[in-house]
C-alpha cells in the first residue's frame, strides 16, 4: 500500500507539473459555467458580516468587491495583501497607526451606479462598530481599529489605537464585502437575504438547500475579467455525494478540502483528467484540558498526554486516511513567524525520540499518582478529520497505559461542552481565514482574554508573553517572543496540543484553469480569474 | 431509520392459540424439515452467536489497536478480510461487532417488547381512560421521527453502546404495544376471564396468568422481527453520526466510514461490514418467518 | 361513518399537541443552541455579544412555558413561523422541498406495487418451491440492506460500470428540476432514488402479499371454488387475490405514512433537496422552529393516511363496520 501510494503521489507531482507548464503560457479563453459543490446544506444568510460559515463565502464572494485581499494569483503567499477596490497599497503614516486608501474610479456597483469611499467606510464601519440591531460577527477581530472615515469620494482612512502588524492581514479578511451605503441606510438587514454588489458575477438566482448561481458581469473594473459566463454553487454536505460528483463530473470542482482516499480514487481513475492542488491549511484540531476538573488541574499529568503523541511518526500516516499532514506549533507551519523543526522538538512530544518521552510521560502519571488515568474526550460528529485525530489519539494514549473513551457528539452540543466547561478533554478546533498569526495565536490565552479559549485556566505569564509578542514590530524579536509563547503554552504549561495542521487537497476536473490554492478555505473565492479550457 | 418505523407483516398477525402438545424434538425435526430457509436462518444466527461468545479466541488481532504500518491492506492470509483506514483487522472487528450487534439487537427487541407487552396487556384490561390515553401515547411514539428522539438521547448522554439502545428502543414499544393490545383485546372477551374476575381474582394474576400466555405468539413473532430492526436502526444512526462510536468494534459504524470514503479505492472496508449486516438481518427475519408460520395455527394445518 | 370520521379527527388532536411538547421537550434537552452553532461555525472569534444578540431576537431567552404556548399558540392561527437558521417563512422551505419527497415516494410506491404483488402472488402460489424460495430471500435482503449502503452501492456501481465500459465515470445529473420543467432529466435524477427505495419497500410489501394470499387460499370459499372445478387462473384472479389484497393496501398506506419521514438516508445519499435532507439539517442547526414543523407535518401525514387506510378498508371490505 505504501508504495502504490508513493507511485501515485509520484504520479500526482507529475500531472501538477504537466498541467501547470501550458498553463502559465495560455491566454485564458472566455466563455463557459464553472459548476463547483459547496460542502454545506446552505448559509444561514448572505451577509458576509454577520456569518461565519465558508458556506456563505463560497455561495456569495463572486458577488462582491472588497478592500483588500490576498493576491489572486499567489493566493499562498502569508505575508503578500494586494487591492481590489483600492488603487495601491498604503504605507503606514502616524507611526503605523494611520492607513489612507485610494478608492477606484471605474467601479460600478451592479445596478449601475458608482461605488464610492462612501460606500466602503460605510461597509467597515458596520462591520468594526455595528448599529445597535446589527450584528457583527468580528468585532473583537478589529479591537485595534479606532476609526474609519471617508473625506471624500475617493479616499477612506483607517485609524488604528495602536501600530501593529495584525491590521493588515486582518483588513484582507474575506467576509468584509462591500455594501452599498444608500442600501444600508435604508435597512441594515437587506444584505441578509439580498444580494448587490459590485464583484465579478452578479447573482443570478438561488435555489434555497440547492444551487446559488451567477452570471458575468460586464462592468467589473478588473479589466478583462471574468472569463466565465456564468457560475453555479451546488450545496451538498454529504463527502460521498461530491466526490461522485466530481467523478462523474457534474461537478469540476469543491473549494473545501477533501480526504485523501478521494483523491487517490480520482487521480488513479479520471489520471489527466484531473489536477490535484493541495496545501497546508490555516485549521487544525487542539486538545484542550479542563483545568476545572482533576486531574487536569495537574500540570503533570496535561505534560504526559502531550509527552506519549508521536507527532512525527503519526502525521505520515494520518495524512494517508485523513486531511491532516504537517505537524506544528500554535503557528501556522506557512508562516514566517512559525517553529522550525529543530525549535519544535523542544515541545513536548515533538521530540525526536517517542520511546523517550513516553517513559517520562509514565513517569510523570506515576508521580501524580494518575498511573491509572480514565478520562472521556469529547469530539465532534465530523468524520473528516475529528474523529481521525481523535481516533488516532486515543491509540497513543493507550500506548503509556491510559484509557480514554471517545464522546462524540453533534456540533451543537459540542460547542455547548465547550463553553460551559463540562468536558474533561476535548478536541477543540483552530480555524482562520488569513494567515495571521499575531491574532490566531489568542486562542491559547486565558479565558478571561479570550472567552474562546475553553481550558478555562488563569496564567497571567501568558498574557505577558503575548502581549510582548504583539506589540512587538521588528520581525526577528517578534519571531523569538512567538517562541517564548508558543514554548509556555505547549510545553511548560501544557495546555493544550496541537495535532497535525489540517492540509487542504483538492481535486479539480483539468479544464478548470487559472485559479489557485490557498491556505483557507476563504479565501479566493470571487472566481474572477477562473476560466475553462473546453 | 426507516426501518424501525415500519411494521412488518409479523405485526398484523394478531390471532392466535396455543400449540398443540408435542414432544420438543418432534417439532425441532418438523421444523427442520419443513422450514429450510428457517433452519438456514438459524445456522446464521448460530454462527453469529458463537462468533460473540468466542470472539477473544476466534479473532488473531486486538479489534482496536490503530496499526498504522498496515492501514488499508486487502485482504491476505495475515488480514483474511483486509484492514480499515486505522490498520485494524476488519475481520477481528467483524468478529467483534457481532457482540455489539446481538448486544443492541436483543437488547433494545427485548427492552421494547417487554415495556410494550405490559402496557398493551394493561391497556387492554383496564380500558376506559387509561386504554384511551395509552392509545395516544402510542400514537405520538408511532409517528414520531426517529432522528429527534435518537439526536436528543445522543446530545444528553452522549454516544455510548447503551444510550444508542435507549434510542432505538423507545420506537420499539408502540409497535409492540399495538399488536399486543389488539391481541390482548380478543383474549379479554373470552368468558374465562370474566369468570377469573368474579372469583375475585387480583389484577395482576389475571393479567399474567391468563392474558399474557394468549398473547405470546404474536409477542415472540415480533420480537424476532425487532431483532433485526433494531440492528439496521444502529446502522442508519451511525450513518447520521449518531451511532456507536470509535474505537468500538459496530457494525454499522464501520459501515458508514467505509461506504462514505472508500467504496471504490478499498471497497472490502465498504463490502464486508455491509455483508455481515445483511447476512445477520437475514438470518434472524428468515428464522423469524419460519417460527411464524410453525405457531401460526392456520399454516401449521395444512 | 361519518360518525366515526369525525371521531377520529377529533382523537387526532391530542396526538398532535403530545408531539408537539414532546418535540418542543427533546429540542430543548439537547445542549447548546442555533446562535452559537451559526456564530461559531468558523471554529473560532463567536462573539459573545453576537450571541446574545440573536438569542434575543430569536426569542430563545423567553421563558420556556411562553415559548411553548406561542408554538401551540400561533399554528391555530396557521402561523408556522420563521426558520431560525435561514430567516424564511417555515411554509417557504417547506414548500420548496416537499414536491421532491413526494414524487419519490409516488414512485417507490408505484415501482414497489409493480414488483410486490405479482411476485407475492406467485411465491404464494409456488409456496415451498425453490421460485418461492428465491423471492423470500430477494424479499428478506431488500428488508436486510441498510438503505444508506444500497444508495452509495448503487451509485459507485452506476459510476464504476460506466467507467470500465467507456472510460470515463457517469453518473446522473444531481441538480434537481421538476418534472414539468424537464421530465427526462427530472426522472434520471430520481430514478435511482426511487429504485433503492422501492426496492426496499417492495420487499415489505411482497412478504405482505405472500402471507395474504396463503391466509385466503385456505378460506372455505376457495376451497368450494376449487371443488366447483373452476379453472385455478380464474380463482386467484377473482377470488384469492381480490380479498388478499386488503391487507396489503392498509399495509401501502401506512408505508406510505413513514415513508416521508424515511426518506431521511436516502435523501442524504443522494443529495436530494427534499423534507428527508431538510429534517436533518433542521436538527443538527438545532433550528427548533423548522424542527417542530416538520415533525408536526410528519405526525400529520401519520394520522391522516392510517385515517384513510381506516377508511378504505371498511369500503372495501363490507363486513367491517366502524361505530
Amino acid at each position: 500500500m505504501v508504495v502504490r501510494l508513493g507511485l501515485w503521489a509520484a504520479g500526482l507531482g507529475l500531472v501538477a507539473a504537466i498541467a501547470a507548464g501550458p498553463a502559465n503560457a495560455q491566454t485564458p479563453k472566455k466563455g463557459g459555467t464553472l459548476v463547483f459543490m459547496i460542502p454545506a446544506d446552505s448559509p444561514p444568510s448572505f451577509d458576509g458580516h454577520r456569518e461565519t460559515t465558508f458556506a456563505t463565502v463560497h455561495a456569495t464572494a463572486p458577488f462582491y468587491s472588497v478592500l483588500i485581499r490576498v493576491p489572486p494569483d499567489n493566493p499562498a503567499s502569508t505575508t503578500e495583501f494586494v487591492c481590489d477596490l483600492c488603487t495601491e497599497m498604503p504605507k503606514p503614516t502616524d507611526d503605523g497607526k494611520t492607513y489612507t486608501f485610494k478608492i477606484r474610479p471605474d467601479v460600478k456597483w451592479h445596478d449601475g451606479s458608482k461605488l464610492t469611499a462612501r460606500d466602503v467606510a460605510a461597509s467597515w464601519n458596520r462591520i468594526v462598530f455595528p448599529p445597535s440591531g446589527v450584528t457583527s460577527a468580528r468585532v473583537t477581530y478589529y479591537a485595534m481599529v479606532d476609526k474609519i472615515e471617508a473625506p471624500d469620494d475617493n479616499t477612506v482612512v483607517f485609524r488604528l489605537k495602536r501600530a501593529t502588524t495584525a491590521f493588515l492581514p486582518a483588513l484582507a479578511d474575506p467576509f468584509t464585502y462591500i455594501y452599498k451605503k444608500e442600501i444600508l441606510d435604508k435597512d441594515q438587514k437587506w444584505y441578509e437575504k439580498n444580494i448587490m454588489g459590485s464583484g465579478p458575477f452578479k447573482f443570478g438566482s438561488y435555489e434555497i438547500g440547492q444551487s446559488i448561481k451567477g452570471v458575468r458581469n460586464p462592468d467589473y473594473y478588473h479589466k478583462g475579467q471574468p472569463y466565465l459566463d456564468a457560475i453555479e454553487g451546488i450545496f451538498a454536505d454529504k463527502q460521498s455525494v461530491r466526490v461522485e460528483a466530481i467523478r462523474g463530473d457534474r461537478a469540476a470542482m469543491e473549494f473545501r478540502g477533501m480526504p485523501p482516499s478521494a483523491r487517490d480514487q480520482l487521480v488513479k481513475e479520471a489520471g489527466k483528467d484531473v489536477v490535484v492542488q493541495d496545501s497546508d491549511w490555516n485549521c487544525g484540531n487542539i486538545v484542550t484540558y479542563n483545568h476545572k476538573k482533576k486531574p487536569f488541574d495537574d500540570v503533570r499529568v496535561r505534560r504526559a498526554l502531550s509527552l506519549a503523541v508521536d507527532h512525527w511518526g503519526g502525521a505520515p500516516a494520518l495524512s494517508k486516511i485523513a486531511i491532516v499532514r504537517t505537524p506544528g506549533g500554535i503557528v501556522f507551519p506557512g508562516s514566517p513567524l512559525a517553529a522550525t523543526k529543530a525549535e519544535l522538538q523542544q515541545i513536548a512530544g515533538f521530540g525526536p525520540d517517542i520511546e523517550k518521552s513516553r517513559a517520562e510521560a509514565k513517569r510523570l502519571l506515576k508521580e501524580a499518582g494518575q498511573e491509572n488515568l480514565k478520562f472521556e474526550l469529547t469530539n465532534r460528529n465530523v468524520d473528516q478529520p475529528y474523529k481521525f485525530v481523535g481516533t488516532w489519539l486515543i491509540g497513543e494514549w493507550k500506548k503509556i497505559g491510559v484509557n480514554v473513551e471517545q464522546k462524540v457528539v453533534p456540533t451543537g452540543p459540542w460547542f455547548a461542552a465547550m463553553r460551559g466547561g463540562t468536558f474533561d478533554v476535548v478536541v477543540d478546533a483552530n480555524c482562520q481565514s488569513v494567515v495571521n498569526p499575531v491574532l490566531d495565536t489568542a486562542k491559547y490565552l486565558p479565558k478571561k482574554v479570550y472567552p474562546e479559549s475553553y481550558g478555562d485556566y488563569d496564567d497571567p505569564k501568558s498574557i505577558e508573553l503575548y502581549n510582548a509578542m504583539t506589540q512587538e514590530t521588528d520581525p526577528a524579536k517578534q519571531r523569538a517572543a512567538m517562541r517564548a509563547y508558543e514554548k509556555h503554552t505547549l510545553d511548560t504549561e501544557a495546555h493544550g496540543i496541537v495535532t497535525p495542521y489540517w492540509y487542504r487537497i483538492l481535486v479539480i476536473r483539468s479544464y478548470v484553469k487559472g485559479w489557485k490554492i490557498s491556505p483557507s478555505h476563504y479565501l479566493n473565492q470571487d472566481l474572477a480569474n477562473v476560466w475553462l479550457d473546453k | 431509520m426507516s426501518v424501525i418505523t415500519r411494521n412488518g407483516p409479523a405485526g398484523a398477525l394478531t390471532d392466535d392459540t396455543l400449540p398443540r402438545k408435542k414432544t420438543a424434538l418432534d417439532a425441532v425435526l418438523n421444523f427442520f424439515r419443513r422450514q429450510p430457509l428457517g433452519t438456514a436462518g438459524l445456522a446464521i444466527m448460530l454462527v453469529m452467536f458463537l462468533a460473540a461468545a468466542f470472539a477473544n479466541v476466534l479473532t488473531p488481532f486486538d479489534p482496536e489497536e490503530n496499526d498504522f504500518q498496515a492501514m488499508m491492506q486487502a485482504p491476505s492470509w495475515t488480514h483474511l478480510l483486509g484492514t480499515d483506514q486505522m490498520g485494524r483487522d476488519i475481520f477481528s472487528r467483524l468478529v467483534y461487532g457481532a457482540r455489539t450487534a446481538l448486544l443492541v439487537g436483543f437488547s433494545a427487541a427485548f427492552a421494547g417488547g417487554l415495556i410494550g407487552l405490559v402496557l398493551g396487556v394493561a391497556s387492554a384490561y383496564f380500558g376506559g381512560w387509561f386504554d384511551l390515553v395509552f392509545q395516544r401515547i402510542l400514537d405520538v411514539l408511532m409517528a414520531f421521527p426517529l432522528i429527534i428522539l435518537a439526536l436528543a438521547v445522543v446530545s444528553v448522554f452522549g454516544t455510548g453502546v447503551f444510550n444508542v439502545i435507549l434510542a432505538i428502543t423507545i420506537p420499539l414499544i408502540p409497535r409492540c404495544g399495538r399488536v399486543v393490545r389488539a391481541s390482548a383485546l380478543a383474549v379479554r372477551e373470552i368468558p374465562y376471564v370474566d369468570a377469573a374476575r368474579a372469583l375475585g381474582f387480583g389484577h395482576t394474576r389475571i393479567v399474567l396468568r391468563h392474558m399474557v400466555p394468549n398473547v405470546v405468539g404474536p409477542f415472540l413473532i415480533l420480537l424476532s422481527a425487532f431483532v433485526g430492526q433494531a440492528i439496521l436502526a444502529e446502522a442508519s444512526l451511525s450513518y447520521l453520526g449518531l451511532g456507536v462510536q470509535e474505537p468500538v468494534p459496530a457494525w454499522g459504524l464501520m459501515l458508514q466510514g467505509g461506504a462514505e470514503e472508500y467504496a471504490t479505492t478499498a471497497p472490502w472496508i465498504a463490502i464486508f461490514p455491509g455483508l455481515a449486516i445483511v447476512m445477520a438481518v437475514l438470518g434472524i427475519s428468515l428464522f423469524g418467518d419460519a417460527l411464524r408460520d410453525a405457531i401460526d395455527p392456520k399454516l401449521r394445518d395444512r | 361513518m361519518y360518525r366515526y370520521i369525525v371521531t377520529r379527527l377529533l382523537l387526532a388532536v391530542p396526538t398532535l399537541v403530545g408531539a408537539a411538547a414532546l418535540v418542543f421537550v427533546l429540542m430543548r434537552l439537547i445542549p447548546g443552541d442555533v446562535c452559537v452553532i451559526r456564530m461559531g461555525s468558523g471554529g473560532s472569534h463567536v462573539s459573545q455579544a453576537a450571541v446574545d444578540a440573536c438569542r434575543q431576537q430569536l426569542g430563545l431567552n423567553d421563558h420556556l412555558f411562553v415559548q411553548f404556548l406561542s408554538f401551540l399558540g400561533n399554528y391555530f392561527t396557521f402561523d408556522f413561523g420563521i426558520s431560525m437558521w435561514s430567516g424564511r417563512p417555515v411554509i417557504q422551505e417547506i414548500a420548496t422541498r416537499l414536491p421532491v419527497s413526494l414524487q419519490i415516494a409516488v414512485m417507490a410506491t408505484l415501482i414497489a406495487v409493480l414488483i410486490a404483488i405479482p411476485l407475492g402472488t406467485i411465491s404464494a402460489l409456488r409456496e415451498n418451491t425453490w421460485l418461492d424460495h428465491v423471492v423470500r430471500v430477494v424479499a428478506v435482503a431488500g428488508i436486510a440492506t441498510p438503505s444508506f449502503w444500497l444508495g452509495i452501492m448503487s451509485i459507485v456501481l452506476v459510476l464504476d460500470i460506466t467507467y470500465l465500459a467507456t472510460g470515463k465515470a457517469w453518473m446522473p445529473p444531481i441538480d434537481y428540476v421538476s418534472f414539468w420543467q424537464d421530465p427526462i432529466r427530472n426522472l434520471s435524477i430520481v430514478a435511482l432514488p426511487a429504485l433503492t427505495v422501492g426496492y426496499r419497500y417492495s420487499a415489505v410489501t411482497m412478504r405482505m402479499t405472500r402471507s395474504a394470499m396463503l391466509e385466503v387460499m385456505r378460506e372455505d370459499y376457495i376451497r368450494t371454488a376449487r371443488s366447483k372445478g373452476l379453472v385455478e387462473q380464474i380463482i386467484v384472479n377473482r377470488h384469492a387475490l381480490k380479498n388478499a389484497l386488503l391487507p396489503v393496501v392498509t399495509l401501502i398506506g401506512i408505508e406510505f405514512a413513514f415513508l416521508i419521514g424515511g426518506l431521511v438516508v436516502t435523501e442524504q445519499v443522494f443529495n436530494l433537496n427534499g423534507i428527508g435532507r431538510l429534517f436533518v439539517q433542521a436538527v443538527q442547526n438545532q433550528d427548533n422552529v423548522l424542527t417542530q414543523a416538520l415533525t408536526m407535518l410528519v405526525v400529520l401525514i401519520f394520522v391522516v393516511s392510517n385515517l384513510v387506510v381506516d377508511v378504505l378498508y371498511a369500503w372495501l371490505d363490507p363486513r367491517i363496520r366502524y361505530s
